[in-house]
Parts: structure tokens; sequence; C-alpha cells
């Protein structure tokens, strides 16, 4: 909402200074966003009365002009239109002068004359043919203005106002006006406000609006007051420049008289106007009604609009002329011959124009007002005001007489008042005589102890909507700070929110950088990781309209946006690149809307990283958790995965935790990545139901170790989990540890298709220090369990 | 025999002051203390003198033994010195050579803003909510006093996934879980993601963060929440923090206010960072309004309390001065290491 603080004189006869007018008005409620004068960008540019014109003699279309500006000499300035004449009145940059953009104007030669200015047009001052209708649009500003040389050109045109750009929020439709930015600004600064109240003579030609039109509602929840006034022997012209100015301070651009009236009361009184061409309505009658089945109405801006039956219409005896509250039709609309018009003041159920303009797709200033509802009590005076201006710019012939379908006048709220409950609720000490100032300012009536907001005020509902009246006019600022008394409650993270801080807390020690990604993805990410066709993760929770297809669905995996993270830093030409993200990823779930939204962490990596950098990452983050019992497991069908070099974390009880291994070569390509890559996704949801961080302690061994180191020929094929496997079980109690050391194949020293693996075991007993002949014996007995199990022998 | 003595000596400390390594201090000890040193020779004499000679020659003998151990004593830890000096100056090595590091990660921004925050609350008995993102618009609108139809819903542009399902716009969906599921007194705060249909450009986002407070108790006011968004400040931008409450309107709170920092770069003078105003708005709060309670099973004659939330994107862009958000979702590792 802009605001034109000439126009605010009519209501507040005082003068402001726009930068303490907007804090003060911020700081009371009503937003300030800005404020601008257009004077700021004009400076210099004066009236200036032509004495003579005459050719330059260098070039065939400069003139040579000789300018009275006011002064005791006149200037020269040069100028290449050609609609200047001596005698004319033009606007008059002078040497040192500022125009609209930041255009610097000084004296200067035009083909060897010396000019000290320039004559300006309509464009040059930032103003368009809708402004001043009378001017040439093409060539210097003929001024028809009352003013003479010398005078200040923004004063002349009226450009000397301020606008004042308000953010109004939705709970105040009220403050989308003149009049109601004038109560705000009295109430404000402490001073009076004044409303006039509009008078209109009417016609006497014998008629009342009954012998015009007549007006049925027949749905009077949608439209609790249709109010109607007729006008005729219309003279459709452009208004006078008073109007156009203060229209132009507040952003909407002059057209003709008629709906330059309806506009003006709109942002006077935040009231919706509508002319209709009272010739076009057919049976003389208006009737508001639902629109029927399959009805179609074009509307002003020329679109044809489909309707349904929930939809409100303004008809005459046959056919829509209006989708109500939100725009006019093309088959009532007032034009350069229209003789009579019916005007329109009304009030719309707010829920309905809402809905209504959201189906046709159609939001105009006037339904933006009505969704956030309108007061009834306002469409009399609006009406009043509208034809008031009809009669004061000679633009018609005001009918005697009103239509006013007013059925039911809505309840005013009643709050009890009760200021020790006020102040306790804001931690304040206003004084009760200040609370009731406070409310005369607002209108606010005060009837044995309870409070009846004014109509336009229906926002007011509870003692907490007070509470904030009385707050914002006392000030926000003088509202103490305080500790809340309360009872002590323990602040902490539960299990879950501990869990992701560790994991975050491990993954950056171990060199991964944590990044975040959007939740949404395409359809299409899917098959970048290859995901099989059929896979159930490919059901997504959809975006019913998304900004674009990369948006389109909530992700069931982590995977693409983490591996598209990792593609930007090699493109970068980042030589490493380490990430993580603990990213939730939303499971569909069979006839539900809802999705299971569950942790994982999805962990990625190029450059100084392999396959064993990756295992240790998995085994540090279980054993974080103290996740105990588990397995690795090769992993050879998962999609996005290296078949040879990727392995499955599998809980005892069969449960995949963690998938992770060297990405396929067709996925690193999906993604331009030209080095290998490795990726871990971890069901940290699950991992999370299995923690455990009960923690016990174990006696140090009192007896030292003894170390066997074995090597043994096996398949290629034959697995170091396998062996190991094998070596736990027949260790016994005595084995303490065992670990590979050594991998290698020779054909010609191992055999064709093997390899030699090299155990380091670790034999410890905790009661006393092993012997030779106990070690042995203990050897022996593993030695034999893998030539059982698994036909290896030592090395020989 | 004395002479002799005093002569021995002066060799000794002589060839003691000459002596320019731990090597040759040890042949200064062999040939003047050693079993065939001069002292040795001159003392084994001393049965060739009268007994009344003798201790006065021992004495002296003694002391000249004791001359030169000090001596060479002192030499070796000088020499020591020295040569403890010349072998650093041969380990020199040159400091301006790049670190080994240990490549440590770092927490994405975001997170780490979050986490302090987090953590100021924690400390003042703040619990941490959560609450799905998918959401029913019961719980991102209708219980937050925004019913069907109400203009309000339009000012955030939401994603919907079917009628009644949709991405929640604010993380204000979590008060309400929150009084459902918990009984007064309440304290939560719940950072999360939200959605909303606006273009990815420097300063939107589709995606993005927030973080909401909650209290609800006997006797909350809105001095406490003032207080409690004072303390906040001070420990999330700095002691000298002051905050600033002006009027607005959410439908969920009444009265409600947006509240501004006192700049934190400038300190209230103005510069580029508040953009000349010396304040700094970062959130929005209010009283909760007695119709959200009331839907939650609160009642509002006995309880009040207070809310706030607060978009995590915009504290950290104005605490790192990031000008462009998409940096933080782009997550190159030379952005992210400089936080």
């Amino acid at each position: 909402m802009k605001l034109s603080m000439n126009w605010l004189k009519d209501y507040v006869k005082e003068d402001f200074d726009p930068k303490a007018y907007s804090d003060k008005l911020t700081m009371t409620g009503s937003k300030v966003e800005g404020y601008e004068c257009p004077a700021d960008e004009i400076k210099n540019v004066v009236v200036g009365k032509l004495i003579t014109v005459e050719k330059h003699p260098d070039s065939d279309h400069l003139l040579i002009c000789m300018v009275d500006i006011g002064a005791e000499e006149p200037v020269q300035i040069v100028t290449g239109a050609q609609n200047v004449k001596p005698g004319e009145l033009v606007p008059a940059a002078l040497h040192d002068s500022y125009l609209p953009g930041g255009v610097h104007i000084k004296a200067g030669k035009l083909r060897g004359v010396p000019s000290n200015g320039m004559l300006c047009s309509l464009g040059e001052l930032g103003l368009d043919k809708h402004d001043f209708p009378y001017a040439e649009e093409d060539g210097i500003f003929l001024l028809q203005e009352d003013c003479k040389p010398g005078d200040d050109i923004c004063k002349v045109l009226g450009l000397d106002d301020v606008t004042v750009e308000f953010e109004i929020t939705s709970n105040r439709p009220d403050c989308l006006s003149m009049i109601g930015l004038a109560r705000e600004t009295a109430a404000s600064f402490d001073t009076d406000v004044t409303i006039p109240t509009p008078v209109v003579k009417e016609t006497d030609n014998g008629k009342t609006i009954n012998d015009y039109i007549s007006v049925e509602v027949l749905d009077s929840k949608l439209c609790p007051r249709y109010t109607a006034r007729v006008v005729e022997n219309v003279k459709i012209e452009p208004s006078p420049k008073w109007l156009r100015s203060r229209l132009r301070a507040c952003g909407i651009r002059p057209i003709n008289n008629i709906v330059d009236i309806t506009n003006y009361v709109c942002l006077e009184y935040g009231q919706p106007m509508h002319a209709f061409d009272a010739s076009f309505l057919g049976g003389s009658k208006i009737v508001v009604r639902h629109a029927e089945k399959d009805e179609k109405i074009t509307t002003l801006d020329s679109i044809e609009r489909q309707l349904s039956e929930e939809m409100l219409v303004i008809a005459d005896a046959d056919k829509a002329v209006a989708v109500a509250g939100v725009m006019g039709g093309e088959n009532s609309e007032i034009n350069d011959n229209t003789k009579t018009i019916v005007f329109e003041s009304a009030n719309f159920n707010g829920p309905s124009v809402r809905l209504t303009a959201k189906a046709i797709g159609l939001r105009t200033e006037a339904s933006g007002r009505y969704e956030k509802g309108l007061d009834p009590e306002n469409t009399l005076g609006a009406i009043e005001r509208a034809c008031e201006l009809i009669e004061l710019l000679g633009a018609g012939e005001v009918v005697k007489g009103i239509i006013d379908v007013y059925p039911e006048k809505p309840a005013k709220n009643a709050i009890p008042f009760d200021a020790d409950k006020i102040n306790a609720f804001l931690g304040t000490d206003v004084a009760e005589e200040e609370m009731k100032a406070i409310f005369k300012k607002l209108e606010i009536e005060l009837v044995d102890g309870v409070l009846y907001p004014p109509s336009y005020r229906a926002d007011l509902e509870c003692m907490q909507d007070i509470a904030e009246e009385v707050i914002r006019i006392h000030g926000y600022d003088l509202i103490p700070t305080t500790n809340f008394k309360a009872e002590a409650l323990v602040g902490r993270r539960n299990a879950k929110q501990n869990s992701l801080k560790l994991i975050d807390e491990l993954l950056t020690g171990e060199g991964y950088y944590e990044v975040q990604t959007f939740s949404f993805i395409s359809p299409k990410y899917y098959d970048n990781i290859c995901m099989p066709a059929d896979s159930p993760l490919r059901k997504s929770v959809v975006i019913s309209k998304p900004l674009g297809e990369d948006t389109s669905i909530m992700r069931t995996t982590a995977v693409p946006r983490v591996l598209e993270v990792l593609a930007t830093n090699r493109r970068y030409r980042n030589k490493n690149a380490r990430i993580y993200e603990n990213a939730k990823v939303y499971i569909t779930k069979e006839g539900e809307d809802q999705p299971d939204e569950r942790m994982s962490t999805v962990i990625a990596a190029y450059g100084d990283v392999d396959f064993y950098d990756m295992k240790g990452v998995c085994e540090n983050i279980l054993d974080l958790l103290g996740i105990k019992g588990y397995d690795f497991v090769p992993n050879t069908e998962a999609p996005a995965f290296h078949p040879g070099r990727c392995a499955s974390v599998v809980s005892r009880d069969g449960q995949r935790l963690i998938v992770f291994g060297q990405l396929h070569p067709t996925v690193q390509e999906n993604y331009g990545l030209d080095i290998e890559s490795y990726v871990i996704v971890c069901d940290t949801e699950l991992m999370m139901t299995m923690q455990n961080f009960d923690k016990h302690y174990k006696a140090l061994p009192k007896f030292p170790s003894s170390e066997r180191d074995l090597a043994f020929v096996c398949d290629k094929a034959l697995t170091s989990g396998e062996i190991k496997k094998a070596i736990k079980k027949y260790g016994g109690k005595l084995l303490e540890s065992v670990e590979v050391f050594d991998i290698f194949e020779d054909e010609e020293k191992v055999g064709v298709g093997k390899k030699s693996m090299a155990y380091n075991l670790v034999l410890r007993s905790p009661e006393k220090t092993l012997s030779v002949e106990e070690c042995d014996k203990a050897v022996a007995k593993i030695l034999k369990g893998l030539e059982f199990d698994l036909g290896i022998t030592l090395r020989g | 025999m004395k002479a002799q003595l005093e002569k021995v000596k002066a060799e000794a400390l002589e060839a003691i002051a000459k002596a320019e390594s731990a090597q040759d201090l040890e042949n200064v000890r062999v040939s003047y203390l050693g079993k065939k040193s001069p002292l040795t020779a001159v003392l084994k004499n001393m049965g060739s003198l009268t007994p009344e000679e003798r201790p006065v020659m021992g004495a002296l003998g003694n002391s000249v033994r004791e001359a030169i151990t000090n001596a060479l004593e002192e030499a070796k830890k000088e020499i020591g010195k020295k040569e403890l000096a010349k072998k650093l100056e041969k380990e020199t090595i040159d400091v301006t050579l790049p670190a080994k590091k240990c490549s440590c990660g770092k927490l994405h921004p975001l997170t780490s803003i979050q986490r302090e925050m987090e953590e100021i609350f924690l400390g003042m008995g703040f619990s941490i909510a959560e609450g799905p993102e998918v959401e029913t618009d019961y719980y991102n609108f209708t219980a937050l006093n925004t019913p069907e139809f109400h203009p309000a819903r339009d000012v955030q542009d939401t994603f919907y996934i079917t009628d009644k399902v949709l991405l929640r716009s604010q993380t204000s969906t979590t008060q309400v879980h929150a009084m459902e599921e918990n009984k007064p007194p309440i304290r939560v705060i719940s950072p999360g993601r939200v959605y909303r249909s606006d273009a990815v450009d420097a300063t939107h986002s589709p995606m993005f963060h927030q973080c909401e407070g909650l209290v609800i108790d006997k006797g909350i006011t809105m001095s406490d929440l003032k207080g409690t968004l004072l303390l906040f400040a001070k420990q999330m931008f700095g002691e000298k923090t002051e905050i600033r409450f002006r009027p607005h309107h959410f439908p969920f709170t009444e009265p409600s206010c947006e509240v501004d920092v006192s700049c934190f770069v400038c300190g209230g003078s103005g510069c580029s960072v508040c953009k000349g105003e010396g304040w700094i708005e970062i959130l929005g709060a209010g009283m909760v309004h007695p119709n959200v309670l009331r839907m939650s099973g609160i009642d509002p004659e006995v309880y009040s309390g207070f809310a706030f939330g607060m978009g995590i994107e915009r504290i950290v862009m104005t605490k790192f001065g990031i000008s462009d958000m998409r940096l933080l979702y782009e997550n190159d590792v030379r952005f992210l290491s400089q936080f």
C-alpha cells in the first residue's frame, strides 16, 4: 500500500518528516518498506517561457530558443524538438540540473551554439500521457498549468509529494486505505483525524434509482451487503490534475474520470468499487447469484472464464456481468459513449472470493482486498464519496436514491476489559487510564467494562488482541525483559539426536566435510544410480506443482544428490573430496499419504581413498554406536556399485545396515566422475535402533601373549574373512586375535589360481604365561580345523 | 715439588681452556689426571718428603687435582652447550614449508550454527523436538489458527502433495506436535528443513532451514519472551547485542512481533551488513494465540506461552558474510573448509 503524504493532509493536519513518520508507523505496527519523493530525482528544473525560437545556422533540425526563466536575463537553450513556439511555457532543465534516472544536465555547445540546459519532454520528467493527457508524447511538454516562468516544475506538476510504501499484514485490510492509515497515523502521533462525510446533492429529474435498476441478492451469506447508485448524463473525460497526481503517487495509472473515481475511492476507503454501463444490464436488474453450471464470462481483460456453481456472480436478467469481488465483465464495461452508469459498492465473503479467484486463476486488486474480509459498514460511505466526486468533477448527474441490500448487520465483538490481566499477560505495568486513552484513539468503545471494537476492526476478538493494541501504541520498546520463572527442566538431546551428533564428530574427525543437499530430486536421478525399474524405492512422494523436474519428488535415497556434490567438486578440480550427509529419506507407505521419514548417512569420496579406507569408516561408525555382531559380506548385486568391490554390513539377525564400495563405472560416468569414487550408504535409522552405549570394564591382561605367524596357500576365490572365521572357530579360548598381514599371488611360487595368505595369531591365557607346547597344541588344532573345513594347509 | 704441582696445574688449566670438544677434554683428563699423568708422578714421590711436608704437599696435590677436575667439569658443560647449539643449528628446518595436516573435515555452516543455537537453548532447559517434513495441512495451517481460505495461507507459497498433505512451510508445525504430545511445562526448540515454492536465486531457495522455539507454562509473559530472546541474542551474537521488538502479525501468535538484533558488525552505527539501519531482522515471535493453545488441548485461561522462529540461512549468511545462498547448497569443499 502506497500512501501519499499530500493526500494524508486531508485527514491529519500535520506535517511529518518522512523518516520520522516511517519509523513511528513501523513501531506501531504499520511496517514501512520505504518512502520516495519523485521531486528528489528532479532538481533545478523550472518553468520557462519561450521568447524567441530560431533555426540553428548549422543544422536543419536544431532550434535555438531564448527562454525566460523568471530571472533577470533569459537563457539560451538549443532543442531538437519541433513543437516549440514563442509564448509557450515549457519545463526547462537549467545548467547543473538533474532528471529522473540520475541524468545530469550541464551547459554545453550544440554544433557550436551554446546551450545552457535542456527543454524537457514528458518522458524526460518520468511521466507519460496518462499523467498529462493534453501533452504531446514526442515533443517538448507544452505546459497548460497555472504557472509562471521560474516556478519549480515539481510543484507545478504535483510531483512534490512523498510516497510512503507500507507492508500491511493480512489482519489489517482496513489499513489498505488512506483513511485507515490516517487513523493509524493519528493514533501513533496522538493527534486528531478528521474523516469528512461525503455529501451528494443528487439531480432533480423527477426519477429515482428504482426507475433505473433493481437489485436482488440471492445469497446474503456470500454477499452480506450490496449498495448501488445510478449516475446519468455521464461525460467520460480525463480527471483533473489533483486527482491524477494522487492516483499516480499511490501507484495507480489514471485512465478516465469514472475509472479514476472508482480507483480513488478504493484507495481512500479501502472499498473496491465497480461501474457498470446501465444500458448493457438486461432487464434493468442486478441479481447477485451463484454461477450456473457451465456458465462462462469474458472478464475485462478479454479472457473467457469458465465458472462453476459455488462461485458468486453479478448478473442481469439473463447473463453474468461480473465475477463477484474479482473482476467485471467485458459485456457491461463502460466506454466513451456510456451515458448511464451503475456504481456497485458491495461486501462479499472473503473465503468465497479467495476460492473463486484461485479457481479461475485471476487475482485482482479487488479480490486481494475482499479475501482479507472487509467491513460491510464501509460500502455506503464509499459509494457516497464516489458520487460526491462525480458531482465535484462534473462527470455526470447522480440520480436520487440509493439501493442498499443489507439484511443483517454483523454483531459487534465484545471483549471484557481487565487491565490487570493485560499487564500480567504482557509482563508490563501500563496504567489503566493509559489503556483507556489508547482505546479512545483506536475508536474502541468501552461500555460497562466491555470493549467494543469499531466495525473495521473485525480482527479484534479476544483479550490477547486487545493486549497487542495496548502494547503497540504504548510501545513495544517499553516491554521489559524478564526471565521466565519456571520449574527446572532437563535440556538434553535424545538418543537419536545424540547419535547423529556423534556421527558428525566421527566423520569430520576422519576428514569428511558435511554437506547439505535438497531433499527433492527428479525421478531421473534414480536412473543415474542405475536403480532397477522395479525397485520399490522408485515409489516416491510426488509434489503436485513442483518448481521444476529436479525438485519434483522427495528422495528415497540421498545417493544421487551426494554424488552430484562429488561431481561438482571434481569439476572444480578439487584433488580430493570426502563428503557426507546425514540425510532424511522419504519412504512411501502403502495406503498412506505421508511417508516414513528415515535418517540415512551417505558418505562419498574420491582421491586419496580406497575401498579399505571406506571399510575403516564403516567399522568406526559401528564401533561408535556400540553395534556388535555383524559381518562384512561381498555384495555383487548392488547396481550402483562395482560388483567386485562392494560389501554389505549385515547384522547377526540378517538386517543390512550398510552397503559400501567403489562406484560402478557406469554410475561414475553418469556423473562425469573421471576418477574412482567410493560411497557408503548407512541405514542410520536402523542402526540407531541397535545402538548400545553400555560400557563394561574388562580386566587388562596380567600375563604376556605369544604370537604365531601362519601362511597358507589357498584358492584365489577364498576370502580372508572365511579363513579368519575358521581360525577363530578352532582357536578356542586361547586365541585372542587374528589378523591377515600379507597376501600374494605368484603362479610359479604358489600355483595357478592360488594365493598365499599370511596371518598373525595372538594367543593368551588369563591365568598363566603359555608354554611353547600349549601354543603349539592350539595352533595344531587350528591347522587341523582349516584343513577339514577349507582344505587348506600351511605353505611349504 | 710445590713448584712442580703449580706447573702441572697451570698446564692442565691451559689445556682445558684450549680444548674444543668433549674428546679434547677427555684427552686432557687422561694426560693430567690419569695413571701416567705428571700429577700422579709427582704424588708418587710423596714418600721422599718429610713427615711434616707430607700433609702439606698432600693437601696441595689434592687441591690441584680438584681444581683440574672442577675446571674439566665446567669446560665439559660449556662444550656440551656449544655442541648442542651446533647440533641444533644443523637441524634447522624451513618453518615456512606447508604443514602436514591430519585432514579434518568440518560441519556444514548451517549445521554448525544450528548446533550453536541448540547448545544455547539446551542450556536454558529446552529440549529438541522434531516433526515430519511431509506434513498435513492441519499441522501446517489449521492448528496454527490459519483455517482453510485464510489469506495468510497465500503468504507462503506451499508445495502440496495432495489436498491435505504438503511439505511443511514452517517449523511451527512442531509446536502443535509438542503441545499434543506433552503436558505443560513445555520448553522446546525445533530446527529443521522447510519448503516454499520460491525459485533458486541469491537470496531464495525452495528448501531452507528454520529453528522454532516454544515455551508453555503458567504465567508466561511477553516480557519473558523478550528476556529469553535477549539472552539468546547475547550468546549468539555477542554480549553487547541488544534486541528490538517491532509489531507484526502472525496468525498463530498474538501479540506478534518481528525481532531485530543490533548489528553485530558495526554495533548499531550502520554499515553495509545492516544496510545502514543498525539493526538486523532475525526472527518472528509472539505470544501463542489462545486458539492455537485450545486446539492443541491446552487451556488458555490457565496457561500461556510464547513461540519464536528464525531462518538459519539468514543468520549463517549475515554472520559469515555470505551473499549468495546457492553456495550453501553447492557444497564446494573449498567453501565448506572456511567455517
